[in-house]
């Protein structure tokens, strides 16, 4: 099986369904979090739901919200099950503890938008830092 | 991480149950960035709008108070989400001033000063050259480490009540030197002018730099722009680019001159007009309809509230027009008729607030409001995922516009 080595991560080692784009995120820019939807008309993931996907973007933008809106959306369990950064930003990881979602970043491999397809079955262990491909 | 023995009593529980999450949350935060230890800080500031932090979120805070948890440092707040003394004609619902009344007891209990504001660098107490601080508001972020050369991550809600309990934070990102040096340089050749040029300018840096880790350093400027500017700059930067620093040469502290802050090798990218216009041209055109004209992000200053307040003489808007200031502003700006001449004009002051993080999706909603114009680079950059049109005009245009019911 193919896996992607990355940066030690945060939260329980997860499996799901890869939501990919080559952009951007931030729960206050991007979601309709009572739909579970991105809602922002710019977004690549515009109109798609992100409930229990795994997304794998570039990097978070924008600004603190985040860090309490996942601990929000997963309390209400309409969150994505884990999110793949090439970069992360404090907000994020920082939402992440608190929410304790499953988030890993730094990928040695390269850009993580170009080696994961949306679809694609994963593993994202965060402990590891390694998330592996369990179909190709 | 290497934890002093207070960190280690924290973390094993012996000092209590708030300060064992606290001090966990930090190392799970700094062992994710390679933070070798921790620093002291001296304030925090908390962003605990209720739209942000839910019902979930609220139960935590009233949850870790019912602990006994108690903070160790100066603690302020983030613009709240409900302005308590005007809320049901916007549109919002008890239950989200309900919100917001626990949030407040909340924090009150655990010894969180309210200041509910997102400008406390002109307002409150403002850090000082090297000050390691825990602040939240990517605006208050970036202001303070590039024009008062403060030391802060952006700090979420979660992380700014963990540096308040602790009274530190992990040492990584900005409270580190080596990421503090300019990573992209760019050039201007004409100074901006209104407060919404400048915002333009921020918005067009951060959306090239992109990142949180990339740090735009900025040629060209010739005289020291104002508070206010740097203000617009700074949070516009911050919201298109996730950006926590920028140094302008000659003027921010770090940046004497260009090889002070590193950045002597980098290639130069000039800003053009072009530039400035195509990302100006994204919101609004004239003689797009408005439905609410709204001044806030960051909340405005006494200065603006006298600008805006002077543009309103003899004014009669035919649609709402919403103004957020902090509540230190407020009185100040009372005493001196500013507030009264805006409403008399037909604006309405908010203190306290900011309107993005006012439930602006509902409000929009209950009010009918799709067309929004605003001044703030910031505001615009937000609200369109909220379900809004948003567009940019400068202060004055913003005012004319709302006599009109157009985008003049």
């Amino acid at each position: 099986m193919t896996t992607f080595k990355c940066h030690v991560g945060i939260g329980p080692t997860v499996t799901g369904e890869a939501l990919v784009a080559d952009d951007n995120f931030s729960a206050r820019y991007d979601l309709d979090r009572k739909k579970g939807l991105f809602s922002r008309p710019q977004h690549k993931l515009y109109g798609k739901s992100y409930k229990d996907k795994i997304l794998v973007l570039n990097t978070a933008k924008g600004g603190v919200a985040t860090a309490w809106m996942l601990y929000e959306m997963k309390s209400r369990a309409i969150v994505p099950r884990a999110i793949l950064f090439n970069q992360a930003n404090t907000i994020l990881m920082q939402g992440a503890a608190l929410a304790d979602l499953t988030m890993c970043d730094q990928f040695v491999d390269g850009d993580i938008t170009t080696l994961i397809s949306t679809g694609q079955q994963l593993e994202v262990n965060p402990v590891k830092g390694i998330v592996t491909l369990l179909q190709n | 991480m290497n934890l002093t023995t207070e960190e280690k009593a924290m973390l094993n529980g012996d000092l209590g149950e708030p300060l064992r999450w606290a001090i966990d949350h930090q190392v799970k935060v700094g062992t994710a960035f390679d933070a070798i230890d921790m620093v002291p800080v001296s304030q925090s500031h908390m962003m605990v709008d209720p739209e942000s932090v839910g019902e979930a979120g609220v139960a935590f805070l009233e949850n870790l108070a019912n602990q006994g948890a108690r903070v160790r440092i100066p603690m302020i707040t983030d613009p709240r989400g409900v302005d308590l003394s005007y809320y049901g004609p916007l549109g919002q619902t008890e239950q989200m001033a309900d919100l917001d009344r626990r949030t407040i007891a909340a924090c009150e209990r655990m010894g969180i000063l309210m200041t509910d504001t997102c400008i406390n660098y002109q307002t409150i107490m403002p850090p000082v050259f090297g000050d390691h601080v825990a602040f939240g508001d990517t605006g208050v972020v970036i202001y303070s480490n590039s024009v008062c050369g403060a030391r802060s991550n952006f700090e979420g809600g979660p992380s700014a009540l963990a540096a308040g309990l602790t009274g530190r934070t992990p040492r990584y990102g900005l409270h580190l030197d080596r990421h503090r040096k300019a990573t992209r340089r760019f050039s201007i050749n004409e100074m901006p002018e209104t407060l919404t040029d400048w915002g333009v300018l921020g918005a067009t840096i951060g959306k090239l730099s992109g990142s949180y880790w990339e740090v735009p350093v900025i040629e060209g400027i010739t005289t020291a722009p104002t508070s206010d500017k740097l203000k617009h700059m700074g949070a516009a930067m911050a919201s298109f680019g996730s950006t926590p620093l920028f140094h302008l040469t000659g003027v921010t502290p770090e940046a004497g001159s260009i090889a002070c802050v590193g950045g002597e090798k980098l290639a130069i990218e000039t800003i053009t007009p072009y530039d400035l216009l195509k990302t100006r041209s994204n919101y609004g055109s004239p003689g797009d309809p408005v439905d609410v004209v709204v001044f806030a992000a960051p909340q405005l200053s006494l200065i603006e509230m006298s600008d805006l307040a002077a543009l309103c003489v003899n004014k009669n808007f035919t649609v709402p027009v919403i103004v957020c200031t902090s509540p230190q502003v407020y009185p100040d700006a009372t005493r001196m008729k500013l507030v009264s001449t805006m409403e008399e004009a037909g604006a309405k002051v908010l203190q306290g607030t900011c309107f993005y993080n006012q439930y602006a999706r509902e409000i929009g909603e209950a009010n009918g409001w799709t067309h929004l114009l605003s001044n703030s680079a910031k505001i615009v950059n937000i609200l369109g995922g909220y379900g809004y049109k948003p567009a940019l005009a400068s202060m004055e245009h913003c005012i004319d516009s709302a006599v009109a019911g157009e985008i003049i």
